[in-house]
């Protein structure tokens, strides 16, 4: 039967329509306009048949569900108003799947996101399978700066009470399926091999719908909402999370205090999370998201398959890397002079395959395949060899003319270095093609970017194969040219040492944070510093200022001379607790130079350089600049990316003030060239 | 006497162990499975054969942890040799792991397959307490009970002899056939060949002395992979390994078996220890298949049965007949090994080799087999020093005699264990 271009139907002899989701063209079932235009043809149907005892809605995607809504179409969207539309008719597809008066079961078989969840929501059951590694459930949507906007942030709170489903919603958080029936979000979790016979059961037996408790509905009583929201929005803002970047979550709250789970709710919602979704927050995340797909679309096609990976250096990046392959599936072979260097890397993985995996058999499977090899038995055998030891130009050679002989044909020869150029490293190797950067950042298992850096003799199909290596260890890849600093780092640093400037003038490194996290960064300029280390900052700063002539703060060198570098020893710019967080001092004394003024010197710095990176053509253009300072140091995802904002902003704007900053504060804000042709550009 | 089968011939291709880990009272940080994952992985990284090329794996161990059910299955499965590599287990108790090497042997003779990764692993230090039978049928009991009342009935009939554990390594050394404890078959063999206190000490002192120089010559760097926990901690030696000790130090130890009179020690036995040693073995179509390097040929293998009241005795059973066999003279054998389960028993063995008397009576040879040297024999230490983890010591002494020919350039050599119950093996190995 092909009535439908997404949907599979079929009745049974006992009446049961089985109706199987299968968007046409694509891997995942999402939500389109035509889907659910479909859908709700269906339902109609299902409405005027007289026979039907019941449905039963799953996929036709292996071990997936549904992920959600297509997010092609927010992009579309024109305005507010066209964006309401589309909500108020899913609204009411949903409403007609919920009033059906034959009992619906959702049968969950893999990953059920955002506008599956809701579609779930609205069946009277809800089996999902237990053992497909993958399979969560939730409602992500305030990841891309919305909240559920098809009855999801109504019916939710509804079924399981508003502390676990606010919960749920505000972080976007999804669940396995075990996790989902114990809070009652599902009905029952069941192993693939029932889930059939579990969801025909419901249908069968038609069993009461779960309720929430007495106490679960009590929290979404009118005054106790009242109380439970002011704590909500204060766990919002404890997070760093402010109104004016990310108003999604404060939207949700304020919708569900008004409203609670009461039928007004609905139109709340579409209200709500229309206006959100054409905010600028919301377009910039959604960006941000597209961003993260190209990324991943990245070395698709490539025929290269990794199976073994070589790491030498088991220090805190080989060791992490090391670990992270074995993770994904690889062997991974580790060498170091002595085992005892390799000891405490085999510690951090046991410790982080048991945080990640928790069954011991799944941790106990990984730490089988990370083979520690102080003899270095690996290289001839690896797919991939990569280097994380010390940064010296002369070792590494010795290195990479070692392994040229000993690597198998066609095994990618990788180096993690982060300051030294390509080109000079393979300048001994009979093959310098051979040559690749795989750049990660630490910690390696919570950075998502990896700078692919090639050198002028690096051989493209090389520099595709550390591509697909990459995105096999679910990593974002960005290649980068091999100039000094590659594309983050040297992004990073003038921002980094415009703080030092700042610091060195008065200011208080309190408030100098407090205006980096005011912009949107993650954590201000000069805890990044003390995490980092300043012995890193330092050795960073002064390699890149051999090549662009900035001065390194003498006041630096200082620091790093008396032991004073940051989180690691103590004692950095800020002191730190046992614990590792940082005292901050009070903000004192009279201001020379507003917040704003602070911010605007440290973001005109990063600026200035990004437009000098793109310039220079390190990368290809400046959406992928934007998603490596995004996915690489947490620039501020609500404002699009570096250059995105600028533009946002008006690159005549940024212009002019790098020039005002030039005479104001120095000749590190003399604005690139590149300004005035990305001004041409725009007109 | 059977005649030899002049099958394929089967080579060792390659070896590996853990250090042997002594145990220290508590579970030690390895499982069985783990030591033996740990032994084998290794030789997947020296060689061009990945672990699903491997026909079969065959592990000896005794005391498998209850989560250990055919361990050689859990290994291969764990190596990544893949759901369609078969692996079995095999006990013949302090052999086990030699009987793992002979059980490939046959295997790869017959051609049933080119190549078979064999071994032993075993964890000592992990031996269960179990539940004695009292407290096991007040268990079931309990479980039977149907009522609140049944049940605290039962809890009245609690008594504390139903908490004293069965010591499963204890009874593991015990001879249930005969009621005596592997120490008292020692203890009859010295008592036999009239070997004194001080000559086992010397023994034992001289194995920790040959480890130590085994050690610090770097000997065993090609056949000791360093293994790792989760701690963060490193194993790098067999830490049973005592370099401080002298005769005065053994000459205090009270014996350990028999309490009073006894002549064997702790410091002269064998020690209770965790390890695993696995070996590559290929036959010659798949040593050509795989283009793989060799080290030694195994050329023989021999098994006999001697009396569980001198169980000790063995390796002085099995010897000759796999001598005979192949034309060959006490001295045509350049290294021997001679698993030190108890110093007073490979004295004892030595002994007879020497003895007219014996060799006529007991081996039903014409005269004296002659002398087997010391400096032939376990040159780079025994069991006393490395320790006896049963399940692996039989594949231990082969890999670490291979290691020895293959030092010395020596051309022929037999690694022979004892095994309780009254029983031996010996492998016939050429370079």
């Amino acid at each position: 039967m092909t009535e439908y271009n997404h949907w599979q139907i079929e009745k049974n002899k006992s009446g049961i329509v089985w109706l199987l989701f299968n968007r046409q063209g694509l891997g995942v079932n999402t939500f389109n306009v035509e889907a659910l235009t479909e859908f709700d043809k269906i339902l109609d149907r299902i409405y005027n048949d007289k026979d039907c005892m019941g449905v039963i809605i799953g996929s036709a995607k292996k071990a997936s569900f549904i992920a959600g809504a297509d997010i092609e179409q927010f992009i579309k969207v024109k305005d507010e108003a066209e964006a309401y539309e589309f909500i108020k008719k899913a609204h009411d597809i949903f409403n007609k799947l919920e009033a059906l008066k034959v009992p619906t079961v959702a049968m969950i078989n893999g990953v059920c996101l955002g506008g599956g969840t809701e579609m779930a929501l609205s069946c009277n059951y809800r089996v999902m399978v237990s053992d497909e590694p993958k399979a969560k459930i939730g409602l992500p949507e305030i990841m891309l700066g919305i909240f559920p906007g098809w009855g999801g942030s109504v019916r939710l709170p509804r079924l399981i009470g508003s502390i676990s489903a606010m919960d749920l919603m505000l972080t976007g958080r999804a669940i396995d399926a075990k996790k989902a029936e114990r809070v009652g979000m599902i009905d029952v979790a069941v192993p693939a091999r029932h889930l059939k016979r579990a969801a025909e059961a419901y249908i069968v037996t038609k069993p009461a719908k779960h309720k929430p408790s007495n106490i679960q509905k009590l929290t979404n009583a009118e005054g106790v909402r009242k109380i439970l929201a002011s704590k909500m929005r204060k766990q919002v803002a404890s997070n760093k999370v402010s109104q004016v970047h990310y108003p999604a979550p404060y939207a949700l709250i304020a919708n569900w205090e008004k409203y609670g789970v009461s039928n007004k709710a609905f139109e709340g919602e579409a209200r709500a999370v229309s206006s959100l979704v054409v905010g600028s927050t919301a377009q910039n995340l959604i960006r941000v998201f597209f961003l993260q797909q190209r990324l991943k679309g990245m070395g698709k096609g490539v025929n290269f398959k990794v199976k073994h990976v070589h790491v030498i250096g088991a220090g805190t990046m080989g060791g992490d890397i090391a670990a992270w392959c074995a993770l994904q599936g690889m062997t991974v072979t580790l060498q170091d002079r002595e085992a005892k260097f390799i000891a405490p890397a085999i510690k951090r993985a046991a410790k982080l395959y048991e945080g990640k995996l928790k069954k011991p058999e799944l941790v106990q499977e990984v730490l089988d395949r990370l083979i520690p090899d102080v003899q270095g038995n690996g290289v001839k055998q690896a797919d991939l060899v990569i280097e994380a030891i010390f940064e010296d130009l002369k070792v590494k050679q010795a290195l990479f003319k070692d392994l040229e002989v000993k690597m198998k044909p066609g095994a990618v020869m990788a180096t993690n270095t982060s300051s030294i150029p390509l080109d000079e490293i393979n300048q001994v190797l009979n093959h310098p093609e051979r040559l690749v950067g795989i750049h990660f950042f630490n910690p390696v298992a919570k950075m998502p970017l990896v700078e692919i850096v090639y050198g002028q003799k690096t051989d493209e199909t090389v520099k595709q194969h550390a591509i697909a290596f990459v995105r096999a260890i679910d990593r974002l890849p960005l290649p980068v040219k091999s100039e000094p600093g590659f594309l983050v780092n040297r992004i990073l640093m003038p921002y980094l040492l415009e703080s030092l400037n700042l610091y060195q003038e008065g200011v208080s490194p309190t408030l100098i944070d407090k205006a980096a996290v005011k912009f949107g960064m993650p954590m201000g300029p000069v805890e990044l510093a003390d995490k980092v280390g300043l012995d890193v900052c330092l050795h960073v700063a002064k390699n890149l200022s051999i090549y662009f002539g900035t001065e390194v703060p003498e006041f630096l060198e200082k620091k790093v001379a008396a032991g004073e570098l940051g989180v690691k020893s103590g004692k950095g710019f800020y002191q730190y607790s046992a614990k590792g967080k940082p005292i901050k001092p009070e903000i004192k004394g009279v201001l020379k130079l507003t917040e704003q003024e602070i911010a605007d010197r440290l973001i005109l710095r990063y600026l200035n350089e990004a437009a000098a990176c793109l310039r220079e053509g390190i990368v290809e253009d400046s959406d992928l600049l934007d998603a490596g300072m995004i996915f690489g140091t947490g620039f501020a995802p609500f404002r699009g990316g570096p250059m995105h904002y600028a533009k946002q902003e008006g690159f005549e704007v940024i212009a002019n003030k790098l020039k005002e900053f030039e005479t104001r504060f120095s000749k590190y804000f003399k604005p690139d060239s590149e300004w005035q042709v990305l001004i041409n550009k725009n007109e | 006497m059977f005649k030899i089968n002049h099958g394929q011939e089967v080579y060792i291709v390659d070896g590996n162990r853990t250090p042997f880990l002594k145990a220290r009272g508590k579970p030690g940080p390895f499982a069985a499975a783990d030591l033996g994952v740990y032994a084998a992985r290794e030789l997947f990284t020296r060689l061009p054969l990945a672990p699903n090329q491997v026909g079969e794996v065959i592990a000896g161990c005794m005391i498998p942890s209850p989560d250990e059910a055919n361990i050689a299955r859990i290994i291969g499965l764990r190596l990544g040799c893949g759901k369609t590599v078969p692996g079995y287990t095999v006990q013949r108790n302090c052999a086990s792991g030699m009987q793992a090497l002979d059980c490939a042997f046959k295997d790869l003779k017959l051609g049933r397959h080119e190549t078979v990764l064999a071994g032993g692993a075993e964890a000592m230090s992990r031996a269960p307490l179990i539940f004695n039978d009292k407290m096991v049928n007040w268990f079931a009991d309990w479980m039977g009970a149907k009522s609140i009342g049944q049940r605290l009935k039962l809890i009245t009939k609690i008594r504390p002899s139903q908490f004293v554990p069965i010591i499963s390594l204890l009874r593991g050394l015990r001879d249930p056939v005969i009621g005596l404890s592997m120490g008292q078959t020692a203890e009859n063999i010295a008592h036999r060949f009239n070997i004194t206190r001080e000559e086992m000490d010397e023994f034992a002192l001289q194995s920790h002395a040959r480890l130590a120089k085994a050690i610090d010559s770097g000997y065993f760097k090609n056949i000791i992979t360093p293994i790792f926990d989760s701690k963060g901690q490193v194993y790098e030696v067999d830490d049973g390994l005592r370099r401080d000790s002298d005769m005065q130090k053994m000459a205090k130890l009270k014996p350990f078996f028999d309490k009073k009179y006894g002549l064997v020690t702790a410091a002269n036995s064998s020690q209770v220890t965790d390890g695993a040693a696995f070996m590559l073995l290929a036959s010659e179509a798949g040593v050509k298949k795989y283009n793989l390097p060799v080290l030694a040929k195994i050329v023989d293998v021999e098994w006999a049965g001697v009396a569980p009241e001198v169980m000790g005795m063995g390796p002085a059973h099995v010897v000759p007949p796999l001598l005979t066999r192949h034309n060959l003279k006490l001295s045509d054998i350049d290294y021997m090994e001679i698993n030190e389960a108890f110093a007073s028993q490979v004295l004892g063995c030595l002994r007879a080799w020497e003895s007219d008397d014996y060799c006529r009576s007991e081996l039903g040879l014409k005269e004296a087999l002659g002398s087997m040297p010391l400096d032939r024999l376990n040159v780079d230490g025994g069991a006393v020093a490395i320790g006896h983890p049963v399940g692996a010591s039989g594949a231990r002494i082969v890999l670490q005699l291979v290691s020895i020919l293959r030092r010395t350039q020596s051309k022929r050599g037999i690694a022979t264990i004892c095994i309780g119950g009254g029983q031996a093996g010996a492998v016939l190995i050429e370079i």
